[in-house]
Formats: C-alpha cells, sequence, structure tokens
C-alpha cells in the first residue's frame, strides 16, 4: 500500500489535465488548473513523510525527536501562495472578459486565429 | 479541434502520460520512507542554529528565504497585475454603484448575520496577529497570519458594509502598504551585506531561549513583513474582484 | 565582489516596491518613474556586467544567507555563476533597459503598474538565469511568468489581450505545475534541491523510470517557456497582443531563458547520471527541427507584423534547440551567439514596429503597403535588422547559425547546415518582404486577408493617434540594439571566450565540486572535445548565401503577381492558411491537449530508448 499516496498524485494532475481540456468555462478551468497543482502538494508532502514521526516543530518536546521533512512542508506553503497569486490574476482575467464579451466560453473568447 | 475530438486524443494521449508518470512514481521509497538527507539535517541543526522551535519557519525564512522572497514577490506582483488588469473598469466607474447581475435577487443581510460578523472581527484581527508574529515558535507566520487579518477585513463586507470595508481598505493605501511589506523583506537581506553578511543573513540577536517570542532574529521580522504585505495583498485582490460586481459601465449591453 | 550577486535581483525588486510605495506621491509625475526604472535597469546592467567579466577566471558560488554545504549536502540556495548565464543575464537586462527607454514617449498614459511589472519581470529573468537551485529555478519561473502575464494584459479592453493572456497563464502554468512535479520526484528519490547534488546523487546508477519521468517532467514548464513544438501555440497570440516593449522582452530573452533552462537542468543535473545521449539527441533535434519549420512556414504566411515577428521567434527557437542538442561545446557555442544576435536584433525589430504602429496607427502589411516611406531612419534600420536575421555576415547571427552547422557536421549530421539555411531563408524572406513592402513600397501589397484585416487593426490603442514625428527616444534604441549585433559578431576571439564558457557549462563534474567543496577549477573538460571556432569561409558564404536567397524569395513574393511563369490567381504560401488555422485555432483547450501529446510522445520516446 506504500504506493497508493502516489497512485492519488497521478489521478489527482490527469484529472485536472482532462478538466482543462474539455471545459467550456474560464473559472472551471481555472479551477482544474488549481486541481493540477494540487497533485504537486499530495506529491511533496508524500514524499516528506516518516511513518510514526511528529510535525517538525520542537516546542514541548525534546530535539532528537523523529520528525518529518520540514522542507517539502515550506515548498508546499511556497507552492500554495503561488497558486494563490495566479488564480488571483487568472480570475481578473476571467472578469474582464466576462465584462467587455460577455463570455466565458475560451472557443468565443478567441479573436486571433492562425 | 472539435470537443469530441479533444476528448478522444486526451484518453490516448492522457492515458500514456498517467502510465508515464505511475512509472515514474514507483521508483519512489515507498510512502512513509522519507529518505534524507536534507530536512533530516535540518531537523537536527534549525534549533539551536537559529533558536527557532518552528522548524518550517527555519526553512521558510532562512535557510530557503530567498525563496520565499520570491514568492512574496509573486503574490506582489499578481495583485498589482490584478490592478492592472482591472484598472481601466474602475476608471470608468458610473458614480451611482448598482449590482449588475439585476436579475439576481439579493437579500438584505440580516441582522443575525451582520452581529455575528462583526463580533467575529475583532478575535479575528488578533487571532491573525498572534499567528503572524509566532513564526518561530508554532505553527504558524506570516503566510498564515497575513490570510487571517485580511479575512477580517472580508468579514465587514459580509457584514453588508461594501462602503465601509472601501473606506478601511482605500486602494492607493493598502497598495503602498503592500510595497513596503515586500520592500522591506528584500530590504532587509540588504542590511546584511551593509554589515558585511551574505544576503538575508540572519543579524539580529537570536535570544536566549528557543521558542521565545523575542528569538530568532531575523525570522520574527521576516515573518512580520510577509504577514502585512499577505494581508494588503489579499485585501487589494478580494477588494478589487468585489468591486467589479459594483460597476456599471454605460452604453453597455 | 560576490555580494553583488544578490543585488542583481535585489536591487530590481527593492525598486519596484519602492515606486509603488511612494506611488501616492510621484504617481502623477511620470518622469520620474521612467528616469527610475531606466536607471535601476541600467545600474542592474553594469552589475551584470561585471559580474560577467568577474567569471573569466571560473565559475562563481554564493551561498544565501551564508549556508554553505556541509559533507556535500546544500543547506539554502546558491548563485552558481558562470560566463553562459551571467552573459544571458546581462543581455536581458540590456533589452529591459532599450524597452524602457523606448517607453519613455511610446505610451500616452501610463502608470507606476507598468514600471513595477517590467522591474519584477527583470528580477525573476535575472534570478532565473543565476540560480543553482532547482527549486529556486521554478519560483522564477513563476515570478517573471506572473509578470509576464499581466504585462501581456496590459490593455485589457480588447480580446486580443485577453485571449493572449489567458492561453499564456494556463498553458505556461501547466508547464510549471509539471516541472514541479518532477522536481518534487527527484526529490522523493535523492532529498536535495542543489543542482549539483541532485546530480551528484543520481550519478553512478543506472537511470531508471524515476530519474526518467523527473527529467521530462522538468522539461515540460522549459519547453513551454522555450515555445518549442508542439508546446509553442501561446508564444504567437501572447506576442501579437502585449505591449512592444514588452514583446521586445518576450522575444527577445524569455524564450530563449526557457531554452537555458532546459541546457541548465541537463548539464547540471541530469547529463551524467541519464547517459544515452544518442537517445536525447535524437529527441531534442526532432523537436527543434519540428519547431523551426513550423515558425518559419507560418512566419512566411503572416500578415500581422508582430505575430510575424513572434513565428520567427519559434523558429529561431527551434534552431537553439538543434545547437543545444548536439550536445557538443561548439553547439553550444552556436547556440550562445546565436541567442545574443537574435536577442539584439529581434528587439531591433520589435521595437521598429512599435515606431510604424506610433506613427502609422497599424500592423497590417497589407494596409501598411508604401505608407512607411515616412520613415526612413526606421526603414533602413529595419532592413539591416532583417539582413542580419537572414544570417548576413557579419552580423552575429551567422557566426551562430554556422558553429551549429559545423558542429554537426563533426557529428555526421549534415543535414542540419541545410535546416538551418532555408527556415532562414524563409523568415528572412518574410521580413525583408515586410521591410520592401512597408518602407519602399516595392512590388504589390499582399493580398488582403479578410479576417486577418480584422485581428490586426485592432491594434491601435497602444498610442492615441498617429504621430507626426518619431521622438529620438524611441528611434535611438533599435539603431543602438543593430549596431551591438554588429559589434558583437566583430569581436574578435568570440569563438573561444564563448566556447571556454560552453565547455565549462558542460563539464558536471567540475560544476559539482565548485558548488559542493568549493573547489576552483582552472581547466573544465567537456565530455565532447572543444572545435575549432575560427570563422571559415563556408560560415561566410552559406551566411551570405542565406540573405542572398532571402532577399530573392522576398521580390518574388513582393513580384510576384507580375512574374509571367505563375499562373494568375496563385498566392505564394495560400495552402497553408488552412493547417494553420486548425492547429493554431486560439483555444487554451486545444494548445494543452497538444501539450498532453507532447508530453507522451517525448516520455514515450524516452522511456523506450532508456528502459
Amino acid at each position: 500500500m506504500s504506493i497508493f499516496p502516489f497512485v492519488v498524485v497521478a489521478w489527482v494532475c490527469a484529472v485536472g489535465l482532462y478538466g482543462i481540456i474539455t471545459s467550456r468555462h474560464l473559472v472551471h478551468q481555472i479551477v482544474c488548473l488549481i486541481v493540477v497543482q494540487s497533485s504537486t502538494y499530495i506529491l511533496l508532502l508524500g514524499v516528506g513523510y516518516k511513518t510514526g514521526a511528529v510535525a517538525p516543530y520542537f516546542y514541548d518536546i525534546p530535539l532528537n525527536t523523529p520528525a518529518v521533512d520540514p522542507v517539502v512542508q515550506a515548498l508546499a506553503l511556497t507552492d500554495v501562495v503561488v497558486e494563490a497569486a495566479v488564480t488571483a490574476l487568472l480570475l481578473a482575467f476571467a472578469v474582464q472578459a466576462h465584462k467587455r464579451f460577455g463570455t466565458l466560453d475560451p472557443e468565443e473568447l478567441r479573436q486571433f486565429q492562425g | 479541434m472539435t470537443p469530441r475530438q479533444r476528448r478522444w486524443i486526451f484518453l490516448v494521449a492522457g492515458g500514456g502520460f498517467l502510465a508515464f508518470y505511475l512509472w515514474g512514481l514507483i521508483g519512489l521509497p515507498g510512502f512513509g520512507n522519507y529518505p534524507g538527507p536534507y530536512g533530516d539535517i535540518i531537523n537536527a541543526i534549525a534549533v539551536p542554529q537559529t533558536h527557532a522551535t518552528g522548524v518550517v519557519s527555519a526553512v521558510n525564512f532562512e535557510y530557503r528565504a530567498f525563496d520565499t522572497l520570491g514568492e512574496e514577490f509573486i503574490l506582489f506582483i499578481a495583485a498589482t497585475g490584478v490592478a492592472t488588469v482591472l484598472r481601466h473598469l474602475r476608471e470608468e466607474r458610473d458614480t451611482s454603484a448598482v449590482d449588475e447581475a439585476k436579475n439576481r435577487d439579493v437579500p438584505a443581510t440580516s441582522d443575525a448575520i451582520a452581529m455575528v460578523t462583526l463580533a467575529f472581527i475583532g478575535p479575528t484581527i488578533v487571532v491573525g496577529w498572534y499567528l503572524a508574529s509566532h513564526a518561530q515558535t508554532s505553527p504558524s507566520g506570516g503566510f498564515q497570519g497575513g490570510i487571517v487579518l485580511a479575512t477580517a477585513f472580508v468579514l465587514v463586507y459580509l457584514a453588508g458594509q461594501f462602503i465601509v470595508f472601501k473606506r478601511l481598505s482605500p486602494i492607493a493605501l493598502t497598495d503602498a502598504i503592500e510595497a513596503i511589506g515586500a520592500g522591506s523583506f528584500a530590504a532587509v537581506g540588504i542590511a546584511a551585506l551593509a554589515l558585511g553578511a551574505a544576503y538575508l543573513t540572519n543579524i539580529l540577536p537570536l535570544g536566549s531561549t528557543p521558542g521565545a517570542v523575542n528569538s530568532a532574529g531575523t525570522i520574527a521580522l521576516i515573518s512580520f513583513f510577509v504577514g502585512v504585505e499577505v494581508a494588503a495583498a489579499f485585501i487589494l485582490i478580494i477588494g478589487e474582484l468585489l468591486e467589479q460586481t459594483l460597476i456599471v459601465r454605460e452604453g453597455d449591453r | 565582489m560576490d555580494s553583488l550577486l544578490p543585488l542583481a535581483v535585489a536591487v530590481p525588486l527593492v525598486a519596484a516596491a519602492g515606486i509603488s510605495a511612494l506611488n501616492p506621491l510621484f504617481g502623477h509625475r511620470r518622469r520620474v518613474l521612467d528616469a527610475v526604472a531606466i536607471l535601476t535597469a541600467a545600474a542592474v546592467t553594469g552589475l551584470l556586467v561585471v559580474i560577467m567579466l568577474s567569471t573569466a577566471d571560473g565559475q562563481r558560488v554564493y551561498w544565501f544567507a551564508g549556508f554553505t554545504p556541509s559533507h556535500g549536502v546544500a543547506l539554502g540556495i546558491d548563485f552558481a555563476v558562470d560566463q553562459l548565464n551571467s552573459g544571458l543575464a546581462t543581455l536581458t537586462a540590456t533589452l529591459v533597459t532599450a524597452a524602457l527607454v523606448f517607453s519613455w514617449r511610446y505610451f500616452e498614459r501610463v502608470s507606476t503598474y507598468y514600471h513595477a511589472l517590467m522591474l519584477v519581470f527583470l528580477a525573476g529573468m535575472v534570478g532565473f538565469c543565476l540560480t543553482g537551485d532547482i527549486f529556486n529555478l521554478f519560483v522564477f519561473f513563476e515570478l517573471m511568468g506572473v509578470a509576464a502575464y499581466a504585462l501581456t494584459a496590459y490593455r485589457p479592453e480588447e480580446r486580443g489581450p485577453l485571449q493572449g493572456a489567458l492561453n499564456f497563464a494556463i498553458t505556461n502554468s501547466v508547464g510549471a505545475y509539471l516541472s514541479l512535479s518532477g522536481i518534487g520526484l527527484i526529490y522523493g528519490r535523492t532529498g536535495a534541491l542543489n543542482m549539483a547534488q541532485i546530480g551528484q546523487a543520481i550519478t553512478g546508477h543506472r537511470p531508471d523510470g524515476l530519474v526518467v519521468v523527473a527529467f521530462v517532467l522538468i522539461l515540460m514548464g522549459l519547453l513551454t517557456k522555450a515555445s518549442i513544438v508542439p508546446f509553442h501555440f501561446w508564444l504567437a497570440d501572447a506576442h501579437a497582443v502585449a505591449p512592444t516593449p514588452v514583446c521586445v522582452l518576450f522575444s527577445g530573452v524569455m524564450v530563449e531563458l526557457g531554452l537555458y533552462g532546459i541546457a541548465r537542468v541537463y548539464w547540471s543535473m541530469f547529463g551524467a547520471g541519464l547517459g544515452h545521449r544518442d537517445a536525447i539527441t535524437a529527441v531534442l533535434l526532432a523537436l527543434g527541427i519540428a519547431t523551426a519549420v513550423v515558425g518559419a512556414l507560418f512566419c512566411f504566411r503572416q500578415r500581422h507584423l508582430k505575430r510575424l515577428l513572434a513565428f520567427s521567434t519559434i523558429n529561431h527557437a527551434g534552431l537553439f534547440l538543434i545547437g543545444i542538442a548536439l550536445l557538443t561545446p561548439l553547439g553550444l557555442t552556436g547556440a550562445a551567439v546565436y541567442v545574443i544576435g537574435h536577442g539584439l536584433i529581434k528587439a531591433a525589430l520589435f521595437l521598429s514596429v512599435g515606431i510604424v504602429l506610433h506613427r502609422l496607427g497599424s500592423v497590417n502589411e497589407t494596409f501598411l503597403h508604401g505608407r512607411g516611406r515616412g520613415l526612413p531612419v526606421t526603414g533602413v534600420v529595419f532592413v539591416l535588422a532583417a539582413l542580419a536575421l537572414a544570417d548576413l555576415p557579419p552580423f552575429a547571427l551567422y557566426l551562430g547559425a554556422g558553429w551549429i552547422g559545423q558542429s554537426g557536421d563533426a557529428r555526421e549530421l549534415h543535414w542540419i547546415t541545410a535546416v538551418i539555411m532555408t527556415t532562414s531563408v524563409l523568415v528572412g524572406a518574410a521580413v525583408l518582404r515586410v521591410a520592401g513592402g512597408v518602407f519602399y513600397g516595392l512590388g504589390d501589397p499582399p493580398s488582403e486577408d479578410p479576417q486577418m484585416a480584422e485581428e490586426a487593426s485592432e491594434e491601435t490603442s497602444e498610442t492615441d493617434e498617429a504621430k507626426s514625428r518619431t521622438p529620438l527616444s524611441m528611434i535611438v534604441p533599435p539603431a543602438v540594439l543593430v549596431a551591438a549585433a554588429l559589434a558583437v559578431g566583430l569581436l574578435p576571439q568570440l569563438g573561444d571566450l564563448v566556447q571556454d564558457g560552453a565547455v565549462r557549462f558542460q563539464d558536471q563534474a567540475a560544476y559539482n565540486a565548485t558548488v559542493l567543496v568549493g573547489a576552483h577549477i582552472a581547466h573544465p573538460t567537456a565530455l565532447l572535445g572543444p572545435e575549432d571556432t575560427s570563422v571559415t569561409t563556408t560560415d561566410v558564404v552559406t551566411g551570405v548565401g542565406t540573405a542572398v536567397a532571402s532577399l530573392v524569395l522576398a521580390l518574388m513574393a513582393l513580384y510576384w503577381r507580375r512574374l509571367p511563369v505563375l499562373r494568375r490567381g496563385f498566392e505564394p504560401g495560400a495552402g497553408l492558411v488552412r493547417p494553420i488555422r486548425r492547429f493554431q485555432s486560439g483555444v487554451v483547450n486545444d494548445y494543452v491537449t497538444w501539450m498532453v501529446v507532447g508530453l507522451a510522445c517525448i516520455g514515450g520516446a524516452l522511456a523506450f530508448a532508456i528502459r
């Protein structure tokens, strides 16, 4: 069973990509992008996990207690902020698109072709 | 391509991708068997070296503080980008703010909701402040605290007080505060250079007791600036997006 | 001395935050903002020149917060600076400075936002070049990405910029997250984020699935940024709509940074561990050739000037990838020199198109036919830049093309020169056709394409109305850039200097020792030895031949209606329209579909070769 969390990673990533490809609504598409990114959180936190280890906070536990990897947790935090920033910007684009052109369908939004 | 063609192509290519990705994932040491060495070494040395008992914060604000600096500026520039994109709409704003989706029935905020949300504002600010100022000791830090602080402002909006919300967070001021938070982080690093140390070196006294609020030197300081920046950025982003629901453009539709 | 390294990133960041913070005071004083931004970019350029010169005697490594590695384990983040990446960073800062000077009179109204975005974009690109940590690379990838998405949508009142920004942001984000997945995979194996340490950890073991998958996934974001077929679709949409000074940076350096990332990830992390160099050469060559051909064909067919230049960038990205794919020092040398020359020349071309847009209010080739006669200086600059783009000696580009070709010959791949020549002729002819038609009114205007005309006529609002004269601050930057490309081409010993850097870049053992142990390696050695970099007659003849062939083809394109041998109604490149429209559909769903297809194909090919 020790591979199962990583199967989830691949599945979440593929599902997110499927969503982006089939989406007919920009907001939905942006949410699917978040799903793709979510797979990276599972992967990062998954690879740093140690069975039976505590969280890396040594406020009231001895220093040599086995703890999980703090680095991936810091990376995941960075990742979350990146996601929030990109999502905010994309949603602003979507708001503009809807205000200006009255549609959120990627097929109808295009101007350039070829 | 038609949606149908896309779906078929994806079924084939996506299946290939899934198989390929799994081929790599099975090469990982099984779940729960982190091999190290990076995290294990950090866990062993971080507390004596930085006097921060929250090792994740030590990684975020000291060992890999340069990542966090980049990430701070990603948020900063995204908020700037949101303002850029929505700027034109704001300039065209009609003087009378009316909900654009007229067919949407918006009930007035009930007194109960207004009461409860207003009552939560004070505690939310306290919690946010606590989180932003205790990165060095506990699972908290500038991001978490900053988001909670921003939530306090959103509660004002939830209480039905959009005008108050806007008055509490004027765009020019929030923008400036956000920039000061992000810029101060970068400047803390330069201060270390001025003292002859490497960029972002922890130059402040670490305090005698690991885990005390005044311990860990620049970790606490940077976390505070990050808190300011994150709170301002989210207030700005949420405010700009909320404002869009209240804008009527002339000659449109 | 070493403390200059972090300043190259910190200074533009502080400046960007500073102008945003002081916005309430200076927001209405436009010239103050312009001056601060230009001075900051110029200062960063100066810093980087000093840094670049200091790398001549070896690589420099800078550890942030002073955490030097202990027992071969990196605790912090490092900047690992050598000749090639500091040179690329210098090019970046130079082009940002030129773009900001051009913007001085270009925008009617511009807010603080523009300057903050440009400076953060600069910091992101410089950090991306210099970092030696793979997660830090991802952070800077996103930093320059977010700034670039916002800059693309700088004029969001039109459909084009929004479509371009959305397609750009979604495709690049998907690529970035796939890269991050690769980083997570390799971290799960090695427990390291430093590139040298990862390389050390995977060297000496048989490459298994995890290493191959991590390599391919990390490449995804970089291939997308580098606009390699089939990850290239976003580029034309974004470049056509971004403000012209921003296009300069997109085409001139941002795409090239993606290619640099591929080279960096290969030679600093995976090269020694993966082995199977022939398979990797084959895969990258196939991608490079497809990109070069697709870019050239699409470019020749375009009538929208900015899109035409964007497709020419795709063609060149393919040629650069061919240079990298050879895995030889001379191939990398050729690619590096090609990148420098192309960056300067493409920037000059985009700025010239900016002047045309400023004065004539259009980027539609058909509409503009003969209307550029009143812009003599711009015309001369544009013609020179177009000839340089067609590999005319002594502009730097012919050297790059020549060295890539030579290195291909040495590896028994003689057809590489042919690929470079034919695609360069198509691209050069397209740009020269524009030069002759727009600035000198030669031949007949290309027939009106209703859809393209509609697209091109959208492009008007960057400047409020057509201006009667070209300000000096707009004509000087492109002229200086063309002169710089000429100067680089005439530098003595250029080939040896760059090849020294390329050899160091490819010596993974030396890189590891310098970063992890702090060793000083005076004489690095690449796996494949350096080759002769003297400029041969063949190089010059090939370059002149390409330029002449471009000129002939351009004249044919302009005068084809009057040629007796061609039947009436024949339009060069007309048969391309339908397939181009079909693929370059403007719908981001299609683009992501092609990305998944590309990923599955590259992954399948490498999995088959390296089992």
